[in-house]
Parts: structure tokens; C-alpha cells; sequence
């Protein structure tokens, strides 16, 4: 009987590497918790849970609250979501089982180009070309029509909660949209066959099968953009208009908890920077448990998938 | 007995990889036929151009002419949506929708198309299909159970239930049983007898006992050519043709 005594030497090195890595890894993360919590200790005990309902961002009498910046991630992120899922969902749809072959690869490629496009190109394309569009064709129009309506109320000066959640939409697609082509592909060929083969359409075959298979999917590639536009920064703060305002009208300027950060901490000290860093603290906490969420989600249907569930 | 198909120079290919070659097939209206052949002779290709089943299947193509009560339903102009609901197919590995329970697994082909049931009829149809699938007595008292909870026999006589619901008048079978147990081939091998009075049945399979108990007709496939196609007492005891003898006789490659 031959006995697995000692292992090859590389690669007991490599494991050992990997597992340093692996613990580096965490090892950061926790740090960078510590870190914000402890940069952050003198806000938490000068203002407590009131810095998470207070509307007040004042460096002249130094108080400090949080929820405009709060409310207006969540807003925009939220909206970004509800104009991506939809659009990836469609596209992905349209590339793996409508488009003719010629057309598939070359709408996925540019589709999936859009995530490498550096952020700030994005708030610039935003400022000169996505604002004075919506501005003029868009929010101009609705609210001479529509602006009795509260959600479009305002005069249209362009930067907007509308114009940033519609960015933030336009670069979290490629992100849903690669996952949902992914979960679209683990269907089975004879789940389709099927659906078809009973007298259905191609639409009635799509709609029965992401019914069946990819409902917890999508929910992941969603939770992963919802992950993906909390915390992006330089874009949104290029558009939205920073004003700490709790807004009512997506026309209104609103602002983000990143886009804070971004623009004040340069010039804080003492509690305002405090305080900025525990939006940080926040916003770590809130887009690691998201991206949790959604990774848990998805190794969840994954399983499924090779469990032919 | 009338024929239901006429099938005249069908030929089939996937990309320049000719399938089917010159097919000429006639079958008539409630006969059981088997189609049967060496792996990768076109069987499969064969039964599922019978419901235009490779519409989807980028590359292939195919010539001649099916005619489905004298209509040619290889024509563009021939809806699939329609043909389909005339021509059901059961598939080789039982395939129920894994997030529907049996009762909706059975109704979902009555729902498709925008047709709209009354719960009762509903029930009706479903109680129906599991009957004429033999499947009714397993499972009345657990129709809310998830379809894919149930033995690999009883889905794929769900699969047959499913397809029956809508009511074709032909019943395609691409090797049902080569996923199943002896005793749940027995059972599809019964109900496939006791549906050829209602319905026109086309099955593939590789077993011969299996023919020979089940169809009226047999069809022996060779590389694509239809060798021949005769009663299933001819084609066991005496067949015309030197390689469909071999091919039965075991004596083949
Ligand atoms: N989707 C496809 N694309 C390209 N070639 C295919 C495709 N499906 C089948 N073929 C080819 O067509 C030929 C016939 O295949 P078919 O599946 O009809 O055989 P079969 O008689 O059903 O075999 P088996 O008994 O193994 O099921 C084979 O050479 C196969 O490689
Ligand atoms: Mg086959």
C-alpha cells in the first residue's frame, strides 16, 4: 500500500501562500473597520443614533446628520435599479435568444465594455451630454405638463436625483445584464423544448422559464447593482447637485453619501471629519452586507442550477 | 386507414451535414409506429421535424415535404405555434417544470396562447390528462405537491399527462422509457397501447421487444435513409431489406 506521507513541497507552499493571502484578505477588511470605527468614534459619541435622522449638515455651528445623505443614496440607488433591472433583464433576453448571430456578440461585447469605462467619464459624459438632455427633452416637457404632479415638481435646472439614478442606471446594466445572461444560460435546452413543444410562443417559453429558473438569478444580479450604485461616487456627485435636501420631487438636487465624502473631505478637520468618516462607516456597512446578500444568492442558485432545480 | 402524415422527399441538415436524406413515409391516422435505427442514424432529427421542433436550432434546414392532413407543414407559412398543439412531443428525459406542482404542470399547456379556463374546466382537463396518463390514482391526493417530486416513471407519464392536456391528435415519443425502470416501461408501454385508439403515436426506441409489443408499424432507419418501413410482425420475422435483417438479427456494427 502505497501511504500519502509528505505532500510535494510546492505545493505546500502554495497553500501556505494562499492561505496568507486569503487571510490578508480579511485581515484588510477588518482593518479597515476598526479604522473607520475608531476615526469615527467622536461623531458616534457626540451626536449617537440621531446622526442617522438628523437632517441638519452645518461645519458653522458644527452639527451634523446624516439622513439627506442617506435618503438621497437610497433614492437614486433604488431608482438606478428600477430603470436597469428591466433594461439589462430585456437585453439579456434579446441577446441570448432573439438577436441573430451576427448581431449577439457584438451587442454583448459593447454592452460589457460600458463596466470599464472609468467613472468621472461617465459624470462627464453626464454634465455635457445625459443633463441638458433630460433637461430639454425630458423634464422641461413633464413638468409644464405634469409638475402639479409632486414627484415632478420643481423648475428644471438639469443636475437632479433623476439625472444621477438615470446614470447610475445606465452604468450598473452591464453588471446586471452579464448576470442575468449568465442565469439566463443555466436553463436547460429541454425546459424550453417543452414549453414550445405545448403550443407555446418563444415570449410564453421566455416567461415560463425565467419563472422557473432564474427568479432567485435575477434577484442576485439585482442585489449586485443595488451593491454596485450605493457606493459610487464620482459620477453621481458630478450630476446630483449636492444639496442636503430631503427632496419629494426627483427634479429636486439631492446628495449622496459618497458624493459628501467626496467634496468635504478635503477640507474637514475635528468632528466634521468625524462625522464624514462614519458616513463612510455606514456606507461599508451597508454595501458589504448587500454584496453579501447577493453573492449569497447567487451560490444559492447556482446549486440549484447543478441540482437541475 | 387514412394517413395522417405523407411524408415525401424530407431531407435535413445541420449546416452542410446532411441528416435526412430523401425520406418517404406514410402514417396512418391511430397507428403506433416505431422508429428505430443505430445511434446517429436521424431518428430524433426525423420525429422532431414531424412538430418543426428544429425551428430554434440555429444551422439546420430541411427540404421535402410533410404533409399533415394534406397540408404541407414544412412551409414557412405553416404556423409551429399551431402545428405544435396538433403534434405533442414527450421527450426522452422527463422534463416537468420544476417550480410547478403536478396539478400546474399538467394545466400549463391549457393556459398558454392567452386561452383563459374556468377553475372547474380546469380541473376537469387536468383529471382528464392524469387518467388517460395512468397517472390519476398515484397522485389525486397530492396534486400541490412540486411535479419533480415524483419517480422518474410517474414524470415522465406527467410529461405525457402535460402533453395530452391540450389535445393533439399526434404523439411524438423520442425514447420515453430509456430513463425508466423496467416495471415504469411496462406501465408507459400499456398506456401507449391504450392511447393509439385516440391518437396517432410515433415513437423512437432502441428496443426491439419493445417494438415489436407496441406498434403496428416499424420504420428502420440507416444513416439518415429510410431502409423500410412495415407492419412490426414483417419487420421482426421477415424483412425485405439484407441490412434491416442484420440490424435486428444483431449482426450489425
Ligand atoms: N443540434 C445539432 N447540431 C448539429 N448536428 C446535430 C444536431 N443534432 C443532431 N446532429 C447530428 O445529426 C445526426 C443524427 O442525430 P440524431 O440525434 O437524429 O440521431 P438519433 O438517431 O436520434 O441517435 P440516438 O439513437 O443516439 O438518439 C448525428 O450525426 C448528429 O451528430
Ligand atoms: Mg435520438
Amino acid at each position: 500500500m502505497v501511504r500519502n506521507t509528505g505532500r510535494n513541497p510546492k505545493d505546500k507552499l502554495f497553500e501556505g501562500a494562499s492561505a496568507f493571502f486569503a487571510f490578508a484578505v480579511l485581515a484588510l477588511t477588518a482593518l479597515l473597520f476598526v479604522v473607520l470605527l475608531r476615526e469615527s468614534m467622536q461623531a458616534i459619541r457626540d451626536f449617537g443614533a440621531s446622526f442617522l435622522y438628523s437632517r441638519t449638515w452645518d461645519p458653522v455651528v458644527d452639527q451634523y446628520g446624516a439622513l439627506p445623505f442617506i435618503y438621497g443614496t437610497l433614492v437614486s440607488s433604488f431608482l438606478a435599479i428600477l430603470m436597469a433591472v428591466p433594461l439589462s433583464l430585456g437585453a439579456a433576453i434579446f441577446i441570448n435568444d432573439f438577436a441573430p448571430p451576427w448581431l449577439k456578440n457584438p451587442v454583448a461585447f459593447l454592452a460589457e465594455l460600458l463596466a470599464a469605462i472609468p467613472s468621472v467619464i461617465f459624470g462627464l459624459w453626464g454634465i455635457f451630454v445625459l443633463v441638458p438632455l433630460l433637461r430639454d427633452g425630458f423634464m422641461k416637457p413633464v413638468s409644464k405638463y405634469l409638475g402639479w404632479i409632486p414627484l415632478f415638481e420643481g423648475p428644471a435646472y438639469g443636475p437632479s436625483v433623476l439625472a444621477a439614478s438615470v446614470l447610475l442606471a445606465i452604468m450598473i446594466v452591464p453588471f446586471i445584464l452579464s448576470v442575468s445572461r449568465e442565469v439566463l444560460a443555466t436553463v436547460p435546452q429541454r425546459q424550453k423544448e417543452a414549453v414550445l413543444s405545448l403550443g407555446g410562443t418563444r415570449w410564453e417559453m421566455i416567461r415560463i422559464v425565467v419563472g422557473q429558473h432564474c427568479i432567485p438569478g435575477i434577484f442576485g444580479a439585482t442585489v449586485l447593482g443595488l451593491g454596485r450604485a450605493l457606493g459610487e461616487t464620482m459620477a453621481v456627485t458630478m450630476v446630483i447637485g449636492n444639496r442636503p435636501e430631503i427632496f419629494y420631487s426627483f427634479f429636486q438636487q439631492g446628495y449622496s453619501m459618497a458624493a459628501v465624502i467626496a467634496n468635504e473631505f478635503a477640507e474637514a478637520g475635528g468632528l466634521q471629519l468625524s462625522s464624514l468618516i462614519l458616513i463612510g462607516l455606514l456606507l461599508f456597512l451597508v454595501t458589504f452586507v448587500v454584496n453579501l446578500a447577493s453573492q449569497w444568492m447567487l451560490s444559492r442558485m447556482v446549486k440549484n442550477a447543478s441540482r437541475g432545480i | 386507414m387514412a394517413n395522417i402524415f405523407e411524408i415525401r422527399n424530407l431531407c435535413g441538415w445541420f449546416g452542410d451535414h446532411q441528416v435526412l436524406k430523401n425520406i418517404r413515409m406514410e402514417i396512418a391516422k391511430f397507428s403506433v409506429t416505431s422508429v428505430m435505427g443505430p445511434s446517429g442514424c436521424g431518428k430524433s432529427t426525423f420525429i422532431r421535424c414531424l412538430n418543426r421542433m428544429h425551428d430554434l436550432t440555429p444551422g439546420f434546414r430541411m427540404s421535402g415535404e410533410i404533409l399533415l392532413d394534406d397540408v404541407n407543414i414544412a412551409s414557412d407559412r405553416v404556423d409551429p405555434v399551431n402545428l405544435r398543439r396538433r403534434v405533442g412531443m414527450v421527450f426522452q428525459q422527463p422534463n416537468p417544470f420544476p417550480r410547478m406542482s403536478v396539478f400546474e404542470n399538467v394545466a400549463v399547456g391549457l393556459k398558454l396562447n392567452g386561452k383563459k379556463m374556468s377553475r372547474g374546466e380546469l380541473a376537469d382537463a387536468v383529471e382528464r390528462s392524469l387518467n388517460m396518463a395512468a397517472l390519476w390514482n398515484e397522485v389525486r391526493d397530492h396534486l400541490d405537491r412540486p411535479g419533480i417530486s415524483l419517480s422518474g416513471g410517474q414524470q415522465q407519464r406527467l410529461c405525457i399527462a402535460r402533453a395530452l392536456a391540450v389535445e393533439p391528435e399526434v404523439l411524438l415519443m423520442d425514447e420515453p422509457c430509456s430513463a425508466l425502470d423496467p416495471v415504469s416501461t411496462a406501465k408507459i408501454e400499456e398506456l401507449i397501447e391504450d392511447l393509439s385508439e385516440k391518437y396517432t403515436i410515433v415513437v423512437v426506441t432502441h428496443n426491439m421487444q419493445q417494438a415489436a409489443r407496441i406498434s403496428d408499424n416499424v420504420a428502420f432507419f440507416l444513416l439518415g435513409e429510410l431502409i423500410e418501413m412495415d407492419k412490426s410482425g414483417k419487420i421482426f420475422t421477415n424483412p425485405s431489406d439484407k441490412r434491416t435483417e442484420e440490424y435486428i438479427t444483431g449482426r450489425f456494427g
